[in-house]
């Protein structure tokens, strides 16, 4: 076991590799050269000349790259040219409100989409079966921005029961601590921390249930066909005949063995919900690193571009390989060779 | 039929969550918090360093005073920091006699021990003037509009005369100068606090976590999210009914619209002309509206040719079709313009040359100067939409149009706005659709912030036309204070504007709010600035906005 979690973080240190050669060529490319990375303290005159040098002009690429990686290693991802502040400390202050919609759109996607996988798959070629699949088509299909607009058009503006935009009712001043806002809404002494914590529970669900549609219709889909698989398994038979009833068979027996492929699809999900919470935050104003990034596009700030896609990048990545290690532990037939 | 609980329970836990939020409380603290839909974010927080009325909005108009400043919802002069002043015979000496017991806000960072005074007025005009104030350099942006306003020219001294009175000398006798004082680069920041900076080695936070007098004071802000303020408890005119001031930044001008009918926000910046007609199904919602201090432009960069040539500058202000613009972008709600200045200010000049769209003119023009085949150029428009262009993106398309007639390809180029105006700054473009609002309502701010030749060097000059005689003209209109006197030379700088024709001048606009029945004693400015000061809320009636729902 020990040796392949060993393996899986070789796998992850090439990715890495791989990954950091790329923005170190990227960042060839930006006018300014590598020397954005050079760490400005308040004064423009007083950083020295040698540090330039050091970082821009080395003799070979190697040094300079490895120069390169010792910044980025340490948490020196360069200044935002447009506010001035660290890009590594501005993307954990947006980040949080990625992962916590990202959070909302798979607990919403896993939620409705087992069930609704596995019911198709009890109702195989009946028609309870070929609405969801078909459904599902729709849902995998729909533009995403199409789809926010509708929902934002329906549920806030004519029944108004949704808010239209942003995290959290702007009466409600609370610190980022985790800048996760439903846990510091939580661990906030304001008199109103309650309602802080619905409002931003409330201001979750449309951002959380658009960004969510597309892994909900792949969720719903690979659950029913890996649950079709598995229900015709000998085992499930032996076990229907010994009595079991079919909820059990379904929830102890089946669905674990189905679960593993779901892993996978939720794994390769990942980056679906990264480029999709570009659209979606910036649709709802969620001030996420997703909006953060396409943001600094529009003002051409190479440091944060830079470090927004090595900084995402990284965390697909490390995703990734924490799904392995977890696959590796639901299915033990991984763990043999 | 067990296979259908899964079913419904599915169904059914997905909507307790959204009913379980449905019946959320009208809490009682938005009943004290104004909620601001703006549609960008600020450059900064310091007024010195840039021309952008967004970040006014956010910085000057919020957190700071000024030593005199415009009566709200005008341009006339009132006593602010300084509680009077006197203006010596020559017109070159002012004294300013300075309020006492101001207090600066304190924050987590600064908490003072002494109230304003005048070291703090030497400071903050020091830092923009002085090149070796180690306050100067702080920032990359530079102090744009004490420059392209030449003050540093202007001014040849200011002294301390003691803790509450302060004399500005200048070189020659300047009329506006008083408007200038209370225009928004002309703050006070506090010098004790640049102070304690400088010994924490600290400086880039004058800028950031800003320090005044004004009404509210900063507490959080997170770039294109929000900016959050509370009411400054010891502002010298009295603490503000309102407890918090948020600024909802929403870029995108129908969601701001949309979060306005949901209630989410009392106001919203920059209506499109959609929005204003729709508004009126509403009955909850008013709609602000004051006709414009404001022009907008498409400026030629004379350094770059073929822009180099009048006739070239000319043959574009026929080939573009005026009325077809104002139409289209502004939903016929702004006026054609033909100068720099906008008619309802004074000094207008009535009699400079009408141009009429004509393609056989401006092809006529075009052959003379041997570009019958056209040429290539680029055309800059902003991505963001101000009040006096509410789509610079589409203007420009319907310009490329328009110059495509003539063969005249154009490349659209645009940047978000702070790096737009950066690059515009550094002359990267050969033409930018531009615009101007007049901050302190007199003719001076117009010529001489965009068209004089120190405006060539800040930058602001965007057409980088330095014409002598015109820049001797409203030089000397600025040193006269006879009204008549300058109106005469006001007029004569226009006629040569004119002729020379640095721009495409295009539209002045109306400007328009949208707003919350429940805002009162909220003001229009001519300057198009949103000051908070003084504004109430009725508390939030959750009845009334359902109800008008069901009327729509």
């Amino acid at each position: 076991m020990l040796i392949l979690i060993l393996r899986q973080l070789l796998n992850f240190a090439v990715s890495f590799f791989v990954l950091t050669v790329f923005t170190f060529s990227l960042a060839h490319l930006f006018p300014q050269g590598l020397s954005f990375m050079i760490d400005q303290k308040t004064n423009n005159d007083i950083f020295s000349t040698e540090q330039i040098e050091l970082v821009t002009q080395t003799s070979h690429v190697l040094d300079s790259y490895f120069q390169y990686i010792s910044q980025i290693m340490t948490g020196h991802f360069g200044q935002s040219e447009v506010r001035g502040g660290s890009v590594f400390e501005e993307f954990f202050v947006y980040f949080p409100a990625t992962l916590e919609l990202s959070f909302g759109a798979i607990l919403f996607a896993l939620g409705l989409g087992l069930p609704l996988g596995i019911f198709a798959a009890k109702n195989k070629n009946r028609w309870p079966d070929k609405l969801i699949v078909s459904t599902t088509l729709v849902g995998y299909s729909i533009p995403i921005f199409w789809w926010a607009m509708l929902l934002v058009l329906f549920f806030s503006l004519l029944l108004g029961i949704t808010p239209v935009a942003s995290r959290i009712g702007f009466e409600f001043d609370i610190s980022p601590v985790t800048g996760f806002m439903l846990i510091d809404t939580l661990i906030s002494n304001q008199p109103y921390a309650k309602e802080a914590f619905f409002s931003a529970l409330h201001h979750l669900i449309l951002p959380a249930i658009v960004l969510g549609t597309i892994p909900l219709a792949v969720i719903t889909r690979s659950t029913r066909s890996s649950m079709i698989s598995v229900l015709s398994e000998d085992y499930i038979r032996s076990a229907k005949a010994r009595g079991i009833t079919s909820t059990q068979v379904i929830w102890m027996h089946a669905l674990r063995n189905a679960l593993i492929p779901i892993i996978t699809t939720l794994g390769l999900q990942i980056s679906v919900l990264i480029t999709g919470s570009l659209l979606t935050e910036s649709i709802f104003s969620w001030p996420g690193a997703g909006k953060w990034l396409l943001e600094a596009v529009y003002r051409r700030d190479f440091p944060v571009i830079h470090g927004g896609i090595l900084a995402i990048a990284s965390f697909v990545i490390l995703t990734h390989l924490l799904l392995d290690i977890l696959s590796m532990m639901v299915d033990p037939k991984q763990r043999r060779h | 039929m067990k296979n259908l609980r899964f079913f419904i329970f599915a169904i059914v836990s997905s909507n307790i969550i959204l009913l379980g939020c449905n019946d959320e409380r009208a809490s009682a603290v938005r009943d004290n918090v104004l909620v601001y839909c703006s549609e960008a974010s600020p450059q900064s927080f310091n007024p010195q360093l840039v021309t952008s009325g967004t970040t006014f909005d956010a910085s000057s108009r919020q957190i700071y005073n000024r030593l005199v400043e415009f009566k709200p919802g005008s341009s006339h002069i009132t006593s602010s920091l300084a509680t009077r002043w006197d203006i010596s015979a020559s017109g070159k000496e002012y004294i300013f006699y300075l309020r006492r017991n101001v207090q600066f806000q304190s924050t987590d960072k600064f908490q003072p021990t002494r109230p304003f005074n005048a070291d703090d007025v030497l400071f903050s005009f020091q830092r923009q003037w002085k090149t070796n104030h180690p306050f100067h350099r702080v920032s990359s942006l530079g102090f744009r509009y004490f420059e392209s306003m030449g003050l540093g020219e202007l001014i040849k001294d200011i002294v301390k005369l003691d803790d509450y009175r302060v004399k500005f000398i200048l070189n020659n006798p300047d009329a506006p100068f008083l408007a200038t004082l209370a225009m928004d680069f002309t703050s006070i920041l506090s010098a004790e606090y640049a102070h304690q900076l400088i010994l924490k080695d600290d400086l880039a936070s004058i800028d950031t976590q800003p320090v005044g007098t004004g009404p509210f004071q900063l507490t959080r802000y997170q770039a294109d999210a929000f900016i959050r303020y509370k009411a400054h408890p010891e502002y010298w005119k009295g603490k503000e009914q309102l407890e918090g001031l948020v600024f909802a930044i929403t870029p995108d001008a129908s969601l701001r619209f949309a979060r306005l009918i949901a209630g989410e926000c009392d106001l919203m910046a920059k209506p499109l002309p959609i929005h204003i007609k729709s508004a009126a199904d509403y009955p909850e919602l008013i709609t602000l509206s004051e006709p414009g201090s404001n022009v907008s432009y498409l400026a030629m960069n004379t350094n770059k040719p073929p822009f180099d040539n009048p006739k070239v500058r000319l043959a574009l202000n026929y080939a573009i079709n005026k009325k077809a613009l104002l139409k289209i972008v502004y939903n016929d709600t702004a006026l054609i313009a033909k100068n720099p200045i906008p008619p309802n200010m004074w000094s207008y000049n009535e009699n400079t040359l009408d141009i009429e769209f004509s393609l056989t003119k401006a092809k006529a023009l075009l052959d003379s100067v041997g570009l019958e085949n056209g040429f290539k150029m680029d055309l800059w428009a902003m991505p963001v939409q101000r009040t006096y262009n509410p789509n610079a993106i589409k203007m420009a398309e319907l310009i490329q149009q328009d110059l495509n007639k003539l063969n005249i390809e154009t490349e659209i180029i645009s940047y978000e706005f702070g790096t737009f105006l950066e690059k515009i700054k550094d002359g990267e473009h050969q033409t930018a659709l531009l615009g101007w609002i007049g901050d302190n309502g007199d003719p001076d701010n117009f010529f001489t912030s965009l068209l004089s030749c120190a405006a060539v060097n800040s930058g602001n000059n965007a057409s980088f036309w330095c014409d002598k005689e015109f820049d001797q003209l409203i030089t000397e209109a600025g040193r006269k204070s006879n009204i008549k006197t300058r109106t005469q030379l006001y007029i004569q700088a226009q006629q040569k504007f004119s002729q020379a024709m640095p721009w495409v001048p295009i539209a002045h606009a109306r400007q328009y709010i949208l707003a919350h029945k429940r805002i009162k004693n909220f003001k229009l400015t001519p300057t198009d600035g949103m000051f908070f000061s003084g504004v109430t809320l009725e508390p939030v009636n959750t009845q009334v906005i359902q109800s008008s729902d069901e009327n729509r």
